[in-house]
Formats: structure tokens, sequence, C-alpha cells
């Protein structure tokens, strides 16, 4: 959508007076954000933006950070992108897989700004990537939803078939089936990240073809809600939802980005930055689990913090084999675990998940 | 196949056609009267933020619908002020509307964001509701789905029947031969902008208090644009819009429940299809121009009174 620049405009208009204000602020290092969604849509731009609060709060006066939201991925993306660097910024995150290629088209035009994509594998000098496993969260949360499914029926609602979703559909799914074998999946691809309406939609679709349990990669709370009202269960989405759902989410996953902003600005400021690839998991705290809701009983709380620490301290991977894809043909042996380079790019269901990617 | 569930994939279709029949409404009493009003969007977030606001302040559903059509039309009423006094450009005005509406949710809305409020009780049609598949499929329905479906009997009464119906299609097919016969081309206008910001007004409020139900930022995510699309889908009448907003409904509801049941039909081809039809919908309309399929003749001109 297209409304929200206006108000924006105002953010910065505003935050230019306060910072017209305050005279002695030596040149501070102008840190901005691309957010594919509104601040408010309580799931994956919120996380984001807390991230850049964060920044703010340890930073203090030497920096000075700008953000806008609802920036559609595709050409709308790199003139967003482009003026925050001609207006100055430093450094730039831009947080959506779609802002890919802009990113790295307009880095080339900057070669002096740095810049941060997240969720990608397109690098240059000036442009890191940065993402987090959420896939060990799926896997604790495939866990939880096996053990706890009474139709053995586990809804997914998926925005678009990027690894990233794959991804997670995959851990989560082996994860299920590895506690209880007669688990399936019904997966719903709702080509959007953001659309209140079409993913409530598809919560209620799925629970009336008998889900008990909804998992979700899309970015707003509907699912969470719907199922409140259904009396069923759900996992929050990159933020803690308990406030739509306080009976119905078991937990949630947590997208923690404010220790990794908050070192890069520091790195950027002192000189040190530099090109990275960064893909934190459990042990960085950039993935987090909410509290567990009160229906997940102890035995699986239980289980799903023994998971929990095992993959923390590098005892699990949630991709480990033997696994087949899809159409039977082997992926992992025995015992052997999956490298990142194909989880990165993973482009394929394993085997059990019935329907195809679009 | 499964009655049950057919019922229930019927019974969804409405509640996700009921926004699109109310906007859809709005936008075509509005543009029978010779308006083209680009910002239903923003008609749209406004009224389901108010709507919101109401139902978790505690009031009952009513009160809430009121507020809701309350607030589109408060804000119906600066397009009308801005297109009917100051001669302002209609689609620059309305998209400033749809711009400004969405903002305004935005600001105003951002601490119901989190807030919960109470579900809405289905009207359980005595009878009716009792009969297998299709009494939950259709007569087990929150009261705002009969509502729009009256609202369209309604408009359908006013537009063909009544007198004053007659007056408001006069002024939206030649609104200088309706000046000319001592009609008020702006009264008429006015009130018909109105009218029409408060049935978009319902029509968001339904997606915050019974298809979602939560308010977030952006959350009509289009809808005010496709309730626009429909209106010339239907050839200004009331009765294709319910009928085109039922099409759009089935085909999204559909989708979803295919995918659901492994269907594999490219899920891309299937939201394609209410807009592709839309369009030939167009070309249809396009090649009857003068006949009664076509626009209204005065659709979107500027009228000022001629001294």
């Amino acid at each position: 959508m297209f409304g929200f620049r206006y108000l924006t405009a105002l953010g910065c208009f505003v935050a230019s007076l306060t910072l017209a204000t305050s005279v002695n602020a030596a040149d501070p290092t102008k840190v901005g954000f691309v957010y594919v969604g509104p601040v408010a849509d309580a799931g994956w731009t919120y996380e984001h933006d807390r991230g850049r609060l964060a920044v703010e709060k340890e930073h203090g006066d030497k920096v000075e950070t700008v953000f806008v939201e609802s920036v559609s991925e595709g050409p709308d993306a790199e003139r967003v992108i482009s003026q925050m660097a001609a207006e100055g910024a430093d450094l730039i995150f831009t947080t959506s897989f779609g802002y890919m290629n802009p990113t790295i088209k307009v880095a080339k035009q900057f070669p002096n700004v740095k810049f941060e994509h997240a969720t990608g594998y397109k690098r240059a000098d000036n442009v890191a990537t940065y993402s987090s496993r959420f896939y060990e969260g799926r896997h604790v949360l495939g866990l939880i939803a096996g053990k706890m499914t009474k139709s053995n029926t586990i809804g997914y609602i998926a925005s678009f078939p990027i690894p990233e979703v794959v991804r997670g559909i995959n851990a989560a799914y082996l994860a299920a089936k590895s506690v209880n074998p007669a688990v399936q999946f019904k997966v719903i691809w709702v080509s959007t990240w953001f659309d209140p309406g079409k993913e409530a939609d598809a919560a209620k679709a799925l629970i009336d073809q008998g889900a008990d349990i909804l998992m979700q990669h899309t970015d707003s709370a509907a699912p969470m809600k719907i199922a409140e009202e259904r009396g069923i269960y759900a996992f929050g989405q990159a933020s803690d939802q308990a406030a739509y759902g306080p009976n119905a989410q078991l937990t949630a996953i947590i997208d923690d980005w404010a220790p990794y902003y908050v070192r890069r600005v520091d790195e950027a400021m002192n000189g040190s930055w530099s090109s990275t690839d960064t893909w934190g998991g459990f042990d960085t705290g950039m993935v987090a689990l909410a509290p567990y809701g009160k229906a997940v009983p102890d035995d699986v709380k239980a289980m799903a913090e023994e998971a929990r620490k095992a993959i923390t301290e590098g005892r699990l991977h949630a991709f480990t084999g033997p696994i087949n894809k899809q159409d039977g043909s082997p992926w992992l042996k025995a015992g052997e675990t999956a490298d990142d380079g194909t989880l990165l790019g993973m482009d394929f269901y394993v085997e059990g998940i019935e329907g195809s990617l679009p | 196949m499964d009655y049950g569930l057919l019922s229930s994939i019927i019974h969804s279709i409405l509640v996700a056609s009921t926004p699109l029949v109310f906007a859809g409404l709005g936008a075509l009493i509005q543009e029978r009267a010779g308006v083209l009003n680009l910002g239903i969007e923003g008609l749209m977030i406004v009224g389901a933020l108010a709507g919101f606001a109401t139902a978790v302040a505690g009031f009952p559903l009513l009160v809430s619908i009121l507020m809701a059509s309350l607030a589109g039309a408060m804000l119906a009423s600066i397009f009308a002020l801005l297109v009917l006094r100051l001669y302002a450009n209609p689609v620059a005005t309305g998209l400033a509307l749809t711009l400004f509406g969405l903002g305004l949710a935005a600001l105003a809305g951002s601490q119901y964001v989190g807030q919960a409020a109470p579900q809405v009780a289905a009207w359980e049609i005595p009878f009716l509701s009792q009969i297998p598949v299709v009494g939950r499929a259709l007569f087990s329905h929150d009261p705002l789905v009969y509502l729009s479906i009256f609202t369209a009997f309604v408009i359908w009464w006013f537009l063909t029947k009544s007198r004053t119906g007659l007056i408001l299609r006069a002024v939206g097919e030649n609104h200088t031969s309706a000046h000319a016969l001592g009609f008020s081309v702006r009264g008429v206008r006015f009130l018909a902008i109105i009218c029409g910001g408060a049935l978009a007004g319902i029509g968001g409020s339904y997606l915050t208090l019974v298809q979602t139900p939560l308010f977030v930022e952006g959350m009509t995510a289009g809808r005010g644009w496709i309730a626009l699309a429909l209106v010339v889908f239907a050839s200004w009448r009331p009765f294709r819009v319910i009928a085109g907003a039922y099409l759009f409904g089935s085909v999204s509801i559909i989708q979803l429940h295919g995918q659901a049941l492994g269907v594999s039909v490219a899920s891309q081809w299937l939201s394609m299809l209410p807009y592709v039809v839309t369009i030939g919908a167009l070309v249809v309309i396009a090649s009857r121009a003068g006949t009664s399929q076509a626009a209204p003749g005065s659709l979107g001109k500027i009228f000022k009174e001629s001294r």
C-alpha cells in the first residue's frame, strides 16, 4: 500500500525538528531502515522496528535513524532505498527478501554507503546479508504441534514459495512427524505477506478442513485471532501474539534483531564494518520463543525445552538425515546434516508433505 | 463431497464478500448520481477503525455500525466539499481521500492494535437455520450479512421505483438538463456522497468486527479498489454488485479450500480471475456505449451552475 509514506515524511520532519534543537550532536551516524509492512503489523516489521529503537537507545545522540514503512517489493523499493542513500544515510537495512535486487543495484551507485539485506543471498563489498535460523524455532513448534494435535492435521498459512518459507514448512513437518507419524500438513499459499482479511479466510478454510493447530508464515495476527475464536491452537509469528490469542497461542517464534542491529551500527561507527553473511539462531539470541501457553502440558514443554537446548548447544540440527525429497529421491543420508547452501536455496518439499509448491 | 465442509465454504464466501457488497453499493449510489469517488478504500478503513473502537469500548453492534457509517459519512463530506463546492478534480481528490483515510486510521488506530472486540453473535433465522447444509451456509450469519442484502434491495427500489431515485439518476445521466429542470444537482450529489461514505464505512467495519476480527493499519488491503471495479463489472446495477461480490468471494475462498484439499491449480491464476472478468466486462460495456449498459452520462464530470 502507498498510504503511509506521508506519515513517514511527517515522522522524518518531526525527527529533524528534534535534531535541530540538539545543536551539540556532532554529525551523527545516519541509519536507515526499509520495511515491507506497517510498523504496527504486530509481527515481522514490528520486530525490526524494535531493533531500530534498540539502536537508538544504545547509541543515543551518536545515531540518527530513519525508516520508511510499507514499501512494496520491486521498483518502488529501489526508489526508496536510493533516496535514503542520497539523503546521507551511512548504513541502510533493507528488511525483506524482495529487496535483494534493488539493494544490490542501489549499492553499486552508492559505494560509500553500507547496506544490509535481510534474508537474501546476494552480497557485495558494501552489501552484507543477515538472517535468522527461524527453522530452528520451527523445529520446536513442529514438535509441540505433533504432540498436541488431536485431528493429526496441522494447518499452515504460507506467503510466497521462497526458500525461507519452504524451509520453515519442511522443518516443522519433519519435527512433527518425528513425534507423531500420523501427522499431516495442509498448506495454503496466500500470495501476500500482509492481508489480514485473506489470512483470516485461509485460517477458516484450514480449520473447516480439520486442522486443529495453525502455523503461519505471514505477518498479521489475524490467524491467531481466528484460532482463538474457533477454540483451537496456533503459533505466533515473528512476535508474541498472546494478546490476540490468550488461550490459542502455544508459543511464538520471536525475531530479535536488536543484538545484531546494535552490533552492526557499532561496527559502522568505529570503522570495523565489513560485508559479512550472518545467519544466527537460538545460539545468538536472534531467534527466541515466547512463553509457552497454558494449554501446553508439562511433558511437551520439557520436550520442547530439551530440543531448544540441544539446538542452542549445537547437539541437534533440524535437518538430520535420513531425509528424502518429496519425489522420494534421497537428500540426506542417515546422520548427515544439511549444509547451509542447500538450506538457503531450498526449493523442494521433503517426503510426506502433500501438494506441490506454487 | 463432505456436506459439512460445503456449508462451511458457502458460509465463508458470504462473509468474505460482505465488505465488498457494502462498499460496492456505496460506490454505486455515488456513481449513479454522477460522482466518481476513488476514496472508497480510505472511507472503508476509517469506518473499520470507528466500528472497532466503538465495539472495544463495549457498545453493542448497532452502535458500532452507526459510528462506522458516521465516520465514513464525515470523511466523505470532505470529498463533497472539495468536489462540489470548490470544483476540485474528482479523480485527484478521491485518490487523496484514500491516502488521507489510510494515514488517519493508522495514526488514530495505533492504540487499538492488539485489542480484541467482542465476538458478533450470529442471528440464527428460525426454522430456516435448521435445514441441513443450507441452514448453516445461508441462514446462520451475523446481522450485517442480511443487512447488506437488504440494503441492495432498498437501493434497487430507490433507484427504479421512487421519484427521488429518478431525480438522482437524472442528475447522474445529464446534470445540465437536470439543473435546467430545477433539480439541485449539488444537493443530490451531496446526499449521494454522504450515503456512499456511510456504506463504505460499514463495509470496512465488517472487516474489523466480523471477518478478521482485529484492527491493524492498512488492513483493507485494496478492497476499496475491488469495490470500484465491481460497480463497473455490475454495469451500475445493485443486484449485479451482489452477484459480482459473491463471485469474487467464491473465487477467493474456493481457491483457498482447493489448496488445502490438494487441488493443483496455480493459485496465481485463480487470484487473477476476478480481475480478468472485470476487464472483460469493461470491454463489453465499452462496445455497447450509449445503451443501457453504459456508465452514467455525467460520471466524473465537474458541474458548475451557469448563470
